[in-house]
């Protein structure tokens, strides 16, 4: 006879299982794919299942990366990750909250829901019908701006371009959850220093800015430890994956998936290796961030 | 009485109040000018595009590119038949999975909480990269060029795990498992007659999430299926774009089943007649369940 304890932990055992069935066959077992980064990766004719093509691979120690990181395409696309990355989060973190703050100082709350749910939006769009909107002004033949130079063929401008498009589709979403942490601060906090002579601004900064700290702080963390992956979807149907622009929007994400789909052999070890490098290095960024954030402020650490 | 004529006295100036509504409100506008415009262009007629290109004033309004849109046929509706499989099939079986896990992790008298925790946020900063997992889906389980590829690859995503568990946490007492506990409910039965129904925002906010991401997809599509049969309407919409000589191959053939000469057929109107298609549904719905998931992302984006 089982305990009664016994029996429900199996019950709860039992329905954790399809989740973690997957986790393990698409998350962990993957993991252990990263042996591909070591190999001269090639299929096995005879038979090319996952196991034989590995088992039959060459181990050619760290050669795909030498192999990587001898090219100048290589230090282009990390740099294109980083700038683009920093950039983004800089202006997304600054330019939300100040949204978020002007919105909660806006009177009629007709006006404030209308605002939200416009700059909502974006969200639901994806990126394949966004690169429609902004195909729209930069069409070469009837785009409104197509007069001032042919845009899918000249790298000019598409830093701008696509730092716009982040904005567009990030800036609403990012201002919605600062704003829904802006209106549960306690009102008798503002009523009291208002009371106290304290003007909007040094309200603001007293007690609107510490109140959302935390959530700037995980914001923060967040997107520093994600630092190297870049949002394929944006870099990839904004460009319309136009080679002549590929210099300035090439990133990380677009570099493993163009190398993984290259024809040349090897290029499966090779795409692999970049990526390995990316989540280390991803991993590591993500830690350092949430320790430099425990040894300042312990209760805002993540983990 | 008194609260609110204090709440007026810490206003801001009437002048900085028209700013606050020039920028966010400019914003806002911002926001939704590009699909409109796009609708106006699908409504825009051939030859307003030939004279004044794309233009919020098109100098003639036709249907043409719409009635382009549907001539597509069954390139259309099967594409859109495909995503309406992947988007219903995964949804449901991505809720499933996601409550029965979160389910576990919220009950703190399960031993094993902490290990599955630890398994499924693991996966959120370290994973296996691009190519060994697309190696694992397409090789090790046999799904390239299936509706599969585009479901089960996005079955499960951790941050749907952590508001799901977030909400059961704020909308469920302990004490109420713990008397359905002594009650004799077996594990199963706590589950789907207490905390499903007590729990219903969140997984209506878990659902649209999972919903809208699946009908948006397009990624999954790009990594995995080459048979035209498959394409899910996203990625027909990408592929029309990055492939215009697909585009001139049906647009020969529409003209010829549909009886209008190809001249009258605006290409460009017809994608962004696609585009808008595409939107429409989200268009619709959004504003009506966006309170829904605006609740779960603030919940969800609490720390424990």
């Amino acid at each position: 006879m089982i305990s009664p304890k016994y029996k429900k932990t199996l019950a709860i055992t039992l329905m954790m299982l399809p989740g973690a069935l997957w986790l393990l066959v698409l998350r962990y077992i993957p993991m252990a794919g990263i042996v591909i980064a070591f190999q001269d990766y090639r299929p096995h004719p005879p038979n090319p299942t996952l196991i034989n093509n590995i088992l039959n691979s060459q181990f050619v120690g760290l050669e795909n990366f030498r192999f990587i990181f001898a090219t100048d395409r290589a230090w282009n696309m990390i740099r294109n990750t980083l700038a683009y990355n920093g950039v983004f989060i800089v202006l997304t973190t600054v330019l939300s909250i100040a949204l978020a703050i002007g919105l909660n100082e806006i009177g009629k709350k007709f006006f404030a829901k209308f605002y939200q749910t416009l700059m909502f939006f974006p969200f639901f769009i994806s990126w394949v019908v966004a690169s429609y909107f902004v195909f729209a002004f930069l069409d070469p033949t009837f785009g409104v701006l197509s007069g001032v130079r042919n845009w899918y063929l000249d790298p000019t401008g598409w830093p701008i371009i696509l730092t716009i498009a982040h904005l567009w589709k990030t800036l609403g979403f990012n201002c919605i959850i600062y704003f829904a942490a802006i209106t549960g601060i306690d009102q008798g906090m503002y009523e009291a220093a208002a009371i106290d002579g304290a003007s909007k601004w040094r309200q603001v900064w007293s007690i609107t800015i510490p109140s959302i700290k935390p959530m700037i702080i995980m914001l923060f963390i967040m997107a520093v430890g994600r630092i190297f992956n870049a949002d394929f979807g944006l870099f990839w149907n904004i460009p319309m994956n136009m080679g002549p622009l590929q210099g300035v929007t090439e990133v990380f994400d677009t570099y493993v998936f163009r190398v993984m789909q290259s024809p040349i052999a090897g290029s499966m070890g090779m795409a692999t290796a970049a990526g390995l490098f990316q989540n280390v290095i991803g991993f590591i960024c993500i830690m350092s961030a949430n320790t430099l954030v425990r040894k300042f402020d312990r209760d805002n650490a993540m983990f | 009485m008194k609260r609110n004529k204090k709440l007026r006295i810490n206003r801001v100036s009437p002048f900085s109040e028209v700013l606050i509504h020039l920028i966010v409100g400019g914003f806002a506008i911002a926001c939704i000018v590009p699909f409109l415009f796009i609708v106006i262009i699908s409504f825009s007629s051939a030859e307003s595009l030939r004279t004044v290109g794309y233009s919020f004033l098109p100098t003639e309004w036709t249907l043409t590119s719409f009635r382009a849109a549907f001539d597509l046929g069954d390139t259309l509706w099967r594409s859109f038949f495909n995503s309406m499989v992947v988007t219903v099939v995964g949804t449901f079986f991505s809720l499933l999975m996601t409550i029965l896990y979160a389910y576990g992790l919220f009950r703190k008298d399960y031993p094993l909480r902490h290990f599955f925790a630890f398994f499924v946020f693991f996966t959120m900063v370290f994973g296996g990269g691009l190519v060994p997992t697309v190696v694992v889906i397409r090789n090790l389980l046999g799904l390239g060029d299936t509706l599969g590829a585009l479901i089960v690859p996005a079955l499960m995503i951790p941050f749907h795990v952590i508001i799901m568990r977030t909400f059961f946490k704020t909308s469920i007492p302990d004490s109420l498992i713990e008397s359905a506990s002594l009650d004799g409910s077996g594990e199963f039965r706590t589950l789907f007659t207490i905390v499903i129904p007590l729990a219903k925002p969140g997984i209506a906010t878990v659902g649209l999430l999972t919903a809208i991401n699946y009908w948006n997809d397009w990624y999954l599509a790009l990594l995995f299926v080459r048979d035209r049969n498959l394409f899910p309407l996203q990625f027909l919409l990408m592929e029309m774009q990055q492939n215009i000589e697909f585009l001139r191959r049906n647009l020969t053939m529409i003209g010829v089943a549909g009886g209008v000469s190809l001249a009258d057929l605006p290409g460009e109107g017809l994608r962004m007649a696609l585009a808008v298609i595409i939107v429409l549904p989200i268009a619709f719905a959004y504003p009506f369940f966006q309170r829904y998931i605006i609740s779960g992302l603030t919940v969800g984006a609490i720390k424990e």
